[in-house]
């Protein structure tokens, strides 16, 4: 089982690609990093493999079946801000399942409380809201997660402590992980294998 | 490099009382600091976020601020500035340069005394051009030396000419930051206050900021650097503040951050320590109290590792321990 990129061009304007013939893959249980420059088109690249971004040449595909872009999507992506990914005004027991109903072992191993379920997005901490964020990424049908800096904001504890049960759950289920961070010694710790961007784009 | 380690060993003691040879440039002793909410109808609540919070930055040093999101550092910040929102109610005493810093005295002083080193470029306006926002508001005559000034200052961050006329969404990550830098030192500040200046940035713009933080100290400036990056933090300061839950738990040395942190006075600054990517990586268990679930006693008391009975009465007092101060019932 394989995740692919392959041959990925995009642009914004027609002349001034960000994306020059990108390609990736992932096996299902590997944990990869990227890193790269700021700016340099990472987390574009996160979002064309996940299906944010349908205006690009090349192909995404699993198994080299492209994705059908219907039902739920086996490749998640997570973001840097989780504040920007929740609706603000959904609950927060809404906002988990509305991808797929979450198991209560998922939200126990993220340790997200009962209580914490009834509040609104702006009641919650940045870490409180990534951990809502990653249990509803990692629905019984999850594939491959995109971490694209999901702990950058976060302190060192609560890094820790979330990574800790990301990768148990991974490694169970047999995910496999792309791990994009500025932060060499999180990459170092997490992944088989890195990925330096500046050699995988060619513009 | 040399010159700087020979004049850090001679500075003693750390901002415990006992510092004389130089007075603290900002002295904050005892903040406390609340909102007032409406609960429900016209019932208000007081919603406490800092409380006994003391600190002092000295000329020529940078004081990093570390701890996680929510812990107080941003409001510590816009508290010095007074530019907390109107439903904010706060008490203790602050001190700048010898005089007492009223709200008065920070509307006149902020922005040329006392810097702002904002987060993200949501803090620049985004229809004014960079040249205008960096130079300020100026006067007649002074206008023509001001751009001289600016554009020497952009130089040394080596941002080209034609930034100047940019607007800010023009500009990538490490130009807003040295932007942002640049109008910092436009206002010849003393205390320059650098708020999360670092997260997203990759490597070499992380080095670059952080080099014109200690350009800036080495200039005589006081700098306190908030973030919660230990890391950077590490990388330039003189002294870390170790903040939790609105309060500081331990002024730390830079070299005491080492090994397995022996040398840390208090287990949460060890702990912070320990969940670092290079060393054990290891999570304590727990989450940041909100300062009204903590009756009485240590605000630590729910996750230390170390805690005995006495923890649970009262806030253990400030001690000064091998050059810093922590505050803890358990260390000697």
């Amino acid at each position: 089982m394989c995740l692919k990129g392959e041959n990925i061009s995009f642009g914004y304007k027609k002349n001034n690609l960000i994306l020059n013939n990108v390609s990736i893959s992932l096996d299902r249980g590997e944990v990869l990093g990227l890193i790269g420059d700021s700016g340099s088109g990472k987390s574009t690249l996160c979002k064309i493999l996940a299906g944010y971004e349908n205006n690009y040449q090349g192909k995404v595909s699993i198994d080299e079946k492209e994705a059908s872009g219907k039902g739920y999507n086996p490749i998640q992506l997570v973001f840097q801000h989780p504040e920007k990914a929740v609706n603000p005004k959904w609950k927060m027991k809404d906002i988990l399942n509305e991808g797929s109903n979450i198991s209560q072992d998922i939200l126990d191993s993220f340790g997200i409380k009962k209580s914490w379920l009834n509040r609104w997005p702006n009641e919650l901490s940045g870490g409180e809201l990534q951990r809502f964020a990653l249990a509803r990424a990692l629905g019984s049908e999850t594939m491959y997660l995109i971490a694209d800096e999901i702990t950058t904001m976060l302190d060192a504890i609560t890094q820790a402590q979330i990574w800790n049960t990301v990768m148990d759950i991974v490694k169970e289920r047999n995910i496999g992980v792309l791990v994009v961070s500025h932060e060499k010694n999180l990459i170092k710790k997490l992944c088989h294998d890195v990925v330096y961007f500046k050699d995988i784009n060619n513009v | 490099m040399n010159l700087e380690g020979v004049s850090m060993g001679n500075k003693t003691g750390i901002n415990a009382v006992g510092k004389k040879e130089t007075e603290a440039l900002l002295k904050v002793e005892d903040l406390s600091l609340s909102f007032i909410q409406y609960a429900s109808g016209l019932r208000q609540t007081e919603l406490k976020v800092i409380c006994n919070l003391s600190i002092e930055a000295y000329k020529g040093e940078i004081l990093a601020v570390v701890g996680s999101s929510g812990s107080g550092k941003s409001l510590l910040a816009h508290a010095i500035l007074g530019i907390l929102p109107s439903n904010a109610k706060s008490g203790g005493k602050m001190e700048f340069d010898g005089r007492e810093l009223t709200q008065e005295i920070k509307e006149k002083i902020r922005g040329k005394e006392i810097a702002l080193i904002p987060q993200s470029i949501t803090y620049l306006d985004p229809l004014m051009k960079i040249s205008n926002q960096v130079i300020g508001c100026v006067e007649g005559k002074d206008e023509s030396s001001m751009k001289k000034l600016q554009r020497d200052i952009f130089r040394k961050y080596d941002l080209k000419p034609d930034v100047e006329g940019m607007l800010p969404h023009e500009l990538s990550g490490g130009m807003t930051r040295r932007v942002l830098v640049s109008t910092a030192v436009m206002s010849s500040a003393k205390l320059i206050i650098a708020d999360e200046p670092t997260p997203g940035l990759d490597e070499k713009t992380l080095n670059e900021t952080l080099s014109y933080f200690k350009d800036m100290a080495n200039r005589g400036c006081a700098v306190i650097l908030i973030t919660h990056d230990i890391d950077a933090a590490l990388k330039i300061s003189d002294k870390i503040a170790v903040f939790y839950a609105g309060t500081v738990l331990e002024v730390a040395n830079v070299e005491d951050f080492k090994n397995d942190g022996e040398n840390l006075r208090h287990p949460y600054t060890r702990a912070l320590w320990n969940a670092l990517p290079q060393n054990k990586f290891q999570a304590i268990k727990g989450h940041q109290p909100m300062l009204d679930e903590v009756l009485d006693g240590c605000i630590f008391y729910d996750r230390c590792s170390k805690k005995n009975e006495i923890c649970s009465r009262g806030i253990p007092q400030f001690k000064k321990i091998n050059g810093g101060v922590v505050r803890c019932n358990n260390v000697s």
